[in-house]
């Protein structure tokens, strides 16, 4: 029997985008409130993960034309990177810089490489789990 | 490194040149390109005997000076003994090897690369003085004799006497290198001299009877007495001239010469005295008695050979009490000694002769079973005549050197009864009677030998081959022996002075101080003690000899179960492989729950044991908080959420119940303060009960059986045991803080060094952000392995292939 979900998918058009703004906000406020890379990296890979049981696996593909193992690949770039950013200003393995930088078209604005650091944690926990998530229920 | 090191290493060089050389002189027989090594070698220490019979030749070689192994060799009348032995017989047996084995026949590159191993590997034994380059010879020795009596490694009966002997020799040695280093680590030197040197000074170590009984142990299985001796019948199976070389005249008698070399050290107490004399006399008599029971006559030569070992062996512990008694001032136990070298010089020329005899009859008659031979003498007088020799001399009947060394073996073991020692004066006598007895028999399987060999009716029925006389080739080798049989027979005194000698003084240092002393052999004491009892020996014997067929069954059959050491060889190992089999069979059974108990097992007993031992457990409860109502009732529900966990009988219920205890645990959190933990706990526990309902459907139900939970089970009683050790420890470790918390400092520094106002954000990323490095990459890993796992199953693209 086909059953038509067409409630469902209405929903989630709607909460998996709220779904991943609550993400990116989780993950930009992680260091000042709770939150962070690895939580806003969970909740976006939830948003994706809604999709998924709401349509199936081939069309969230054709939606989002993603290698999960490659953004698993880029996020651990990114943390190492930012590691290896201290060693390159002379200083040891991971050390952060942070300041006030002014930006063309933000302004005046506070930076932190940290929050490269937190981007590598998010990317790695949205490829992982969509890795795991796809592969499994992609199996028969 | 000097001409002596050269020399030593000289037949390895060769061994390593021969394989090479083998392949281009497929004309010539190899031996011939082997046989200058030895003979240049024997004309080499045959010009030491001058300059030893005064002092010792010394050279060094740095080999691991930091540890104080150097390759020292030291030239001393026992080590000249054996190094002339070694490389005299080396010549012949090579020389008689050359017509012994077949050139087209046998892998002859092989022989004699073993051959010159072990000949280097027994120069290096009796020349070291390094005790760990001695040791390292030693084992070589046992290799290469491994090697050796594999060489037909075809035959089942050789691997099996190979692997027999490689296992005892290889105890032995490894035995004797413990003793060598407890000997190190009382004088705190490998160097054999000084170790000597110290000898009295260590003698009240406590290490110092257990380095004599390992060191003896290494000794007692290299020379195959009582209960090792197993492995040399064993060992016949090898060709011929290694049989006479190694099995008769040379690696047996290294433990000879350990005992011999460390005489002087170990003698001064009287277990040495004890064991290595009662060792030798069980052996003596042992062998001999077996000896007669044999019909092969390589079976016959190797239980002589254990039974004379075990001569020599008796003569050195009688020897030995020269050192321990001084108030025996006479020389008459330095004269065991003397009788102890002289009979080991005798025995390597008559036993060398006798294995080359057998060899030849073997190699013209195509049997070696005495039930088939006899009269042989008339087809092959020559050989006829050797054995005549060889087994006369072994016998012990004058004119021949066996003779005289046996009569002084029997007076040695007189005078040892007139000895104040242990009672010797009631159980002391035994040792004579011993060795009448043992006598007795030796002259009884020498005869064997000689008559049923050569004499009687020939029975050409039985025999695979037409007998007829050996080659010059064959019968040179044991003649040169036998001629030095007769030779030493008539004139003792040619090898007293040089070879002797000096040998007995290097066993015997104490005296070399006294000038009067010297040998002289003679050969006519008049009517004394030990001529009487030759004359027993012989009426004796050959009333046994004509009665032999009559008690022979007697010994074959009558022998009891558990005195056949060479069965109990074989039950042991057989049941040391079943017993380890079984073991391993047992406790590995395959069942990864069966290792889960394991683990839990040793879990509680380690953790309980240490925490009763140390007397840990102490519970303070002072420091706690107070425990709110929304707490018990949070606690409550993840108890409730366990039970049913476990006793749930549908996976369903257990996977939701396992979601709802995740969600309780992350209600605590946020009770205790922790949002970050309590968002990502939250998340994560719905992320992986989507990933348990996603796999669900690939799982088997829970057994179908209905299984009565069973409460007194194996894995109730160590889950509980670890819920109650974990629980002990918790409670023992939570007021136990030793030091501050240095949590202050973070949050003293979270804005002011790190701009974050997420103090536990900020340590993940920042202050310890290397772990969450690494955190990251086992996340990659593990979900790059679930891709694998799922995508590249081999059983799934084989069922690609086929559709294809």
């Amino acid at each position: 029997m086909k059953t038509n979900d067409v409630l469902l998918r209405n929903v989630t058009k709607v909460v998996a985008f709220i779904i991943f703004l609550f993400s990116l906000h989780l993950f930009f406020a992680g260091h000042y409130n709770p939150g962070g890379g690895f939580v806003a990296g969970l909740t976006s890979a939830g948003a994706i993960t809604l999709t998924l049981l709401a349509y199936d696996i081939k069309t969230v593909q054709s939606m989002l034309n993603i290698n999960t193992i490659f953004i698993t690949g880029v996020g651990l770039l990114f943390a190492v990177g930012t590691g290896l950013l201290g060693v390159f200003l002379g200083k040891p393995f991971l050390t952060h810089v942070f300041g006030y930088v002014n930006l063309p078209i933000l302004g005046k604005t506070s930076l932190h490489t940290a929050t490269l650091f937190d981007l590598g944690v998010y990317l790695v926990v949205v490829g992982v789990t969509l890795t795991i998530i796809q592969s499994i229920g992609e199996s028969d | 490194m000097s001409l002596l090191h050269l020399a030593i290493l000289l037949p390895f060089f060769a061994a390593l040149l021969i394989p090479l050389i083998y392949t281009w002189t497929k004309k010539i027989h190899t031996g011939w390109l082997v046989l200058p090594i030895p003979v240049i070698l024997f004309i080499y220490f045959l010009s030491y005997i001058p300059k030893t019979a005064y002092e010792a030749t010394t050279a060094s070689f740095n080999w691991i000076p930091r540890y104080g192994i150097n390759f020292t060799v030291v030239v001393d009348g026992l080590s000249l003994l054996f190094a002339l032995l070694i490389t005299g017989i080396g010549s012949l047996v090579v020389f008689y090897s050359i017509f012994y084995l077949g050139k087209n026949k046998e892998r002859l590159n092989n022989f004699y690369a073993f051959l010159m191993v072990f000949m280097t590997a027994m120069l290096g034994v009796v020349l070291s003085d390094n005790l760990i380059v001695l040791y390292l010879f030693w084992e070589l020795t046992s290799i290469s004799s491994f090697l050796l009596i594999g060489y037909w490694y075809h035959r089942e009966r050789s691997r099996y006497g190979a692997r027999k002997a490689m296992t005892i020799t290889v105890f032995g040695g490894l035995m004797m290198l413990g003793g060598f280093i407890l000997l190190h680590i009382m004088t705190d030197s490998y160097s054999l001299r000084e170790i000597l040197a110290a000898g009295p000074a260590i003698s009240n170590h406590a290490f110092f009877i257990p380095a004599m009984i390992l060191i003896l142990l290494g000794a007692f299985t290299k020379s195959a007495q009582v209960p090792f001796h197993i492995w040399l019948p064993d060992a016949m199976e090898a060709p011929t001239p290694v049989s006479a070389y190694l099995h008769s005249a040379t690696m047996v008698k290294a433990g000879l010469y350990i005992v011999a070399r460390f005489t002087p050290l170990f003698a001064v107490s009287g277990v040495w005295f004890t064991v290595v004399s009662v060792v030798g006399i069980i052996t003596l008599l042992w062998g001999s008695i077996n000896a007669t029971k044999k019909n092969d006559l390589k079976a016959i030569l190797a239980y002589s050979t254990i039974s004379q070992l075990g001569l020599i062996m008796t003569l050195l512990g009688i020897g030995a009490a020269s050192l321990h008694f001084d108030s025996l001032s006479n020389n008459l136990y330095a004269a065991a000694v003397v009788a102890a070298v002289f009979h080991l010089f005798n025995h390597a020329t008559f036993k060398g002769s006798l294995f080359m005899m057998v060899g030849i009859v073997d190699h013209e008659t195509g049997t070696r079973d005495i039930r088939r031979l006899g009269g042989l003498m008339r087809i092959m007088p020559v050989t006829a005549t050797i054995a005549f020799i060889g087994t006369f001399a072994m016998a012990g009947i004058p004119p021949f050197n066996g003779f005289l060394s046996k009569e002084m073996f029997f007076e040695s073991l007189v005078e040892i009864t007139h000895l104040n020692l242990w009672n010797v004066e009631t159980w002391g006598i035994l040792l004579p009677v011993i060795a009448w007895v043992a006598s007795v028999f030796t002259f009884v399987y020498s005869m064997i030998i000689f008559f049923k060999t050569f004499t009687g009716k020939i029975k050409p029925y039985l025999l695979p081959k037409k007998p007829h006389e050996a080659s010059l080739g064959l019968i040179l080798p044991p003649a040169i022996l036998a001629a030095l049989v007769v030779i030493i027979g008539f004139f003792p005194n040619l090898i007293a002075a040089p070879i002797l000698e000096p040998a007995v003084k290097a066993i015997l240092p104490t005296l070399s101080g006294a000038d009067d002393f010297s040998i002289h052999i003679g050969f006519w004491h008049g009517f004394t003690p030990a001529l009487l009892m030759t004359i027993g020996v012989v009426i004796v014997g050959i009333f046994l000899y004509k009665t032999h067929r009559f008690w022979k069954p007697f010994l074959t059959v009558k022998i009891p179960k558990w005195l056949r050491i060479g069965k109990a060889y074989d039950n042991s190992m057989f049941y040391m492989e079943q017993g380890a089999y079984r073991l391993t069979m047992y406790v590995m059974t395959g069942w990864l729950r069966t290792y889960l108990n394991y683990m839990l097992f040793s879990f509680i007993v380690l953790v309980l044991g240490t925490l009763v031992i140390t007397d840990s457990l102490n519970f303070d409860f002072s420091n706690l908080t107070q425990v709110t109502v929304v707490d018990g009732v949070l606690a409550a529900v993840i108890l409730v959420t366990l039970i049913g966990i476990v006793f749930s009988k549908s996976r369903i219920t257990s996977i939701i119940l396992l979601g709802a205890m995740g969600y309780t645990i992350s209600i605590f959190f946020v009770i205790a303060s922790a949002p970050d933990l309590a968002l990502t706990q939250l998340v994560i526990e719905t992320i992986s009960v989507v990933l348990y309902l996603l796999v669900f459907y690939h799982l088997p139900q829970f057994s179908n059986i209905e299984e009565k939970p069973k409460f007194l089970s194996v894995k109730t009683l160590l889950s509980i045991g670890v819920g109650i050790t974990i629980t002990l420890l918790a409670l023992s470790a939570y007021d136990t803080t030793f030091y501050e918390s240095i949590s202050q400092y973070y949050i003293d520094n979270v804005y002011k060094e790190a701009a974050g106002k997420n103090i536990v954000n900020v340590i993940l990323v920042d202050f310890r952000g290397f772990d969450t490095l690494f955190e990251t990459a086992v996340l990659a890993i593990a979900s790059i392995g679930i891709f694998a796992m799922i995508k590249l199953r081999l059983t799934k693209r084989r069922r690609k292939h086929e559709n294809e």
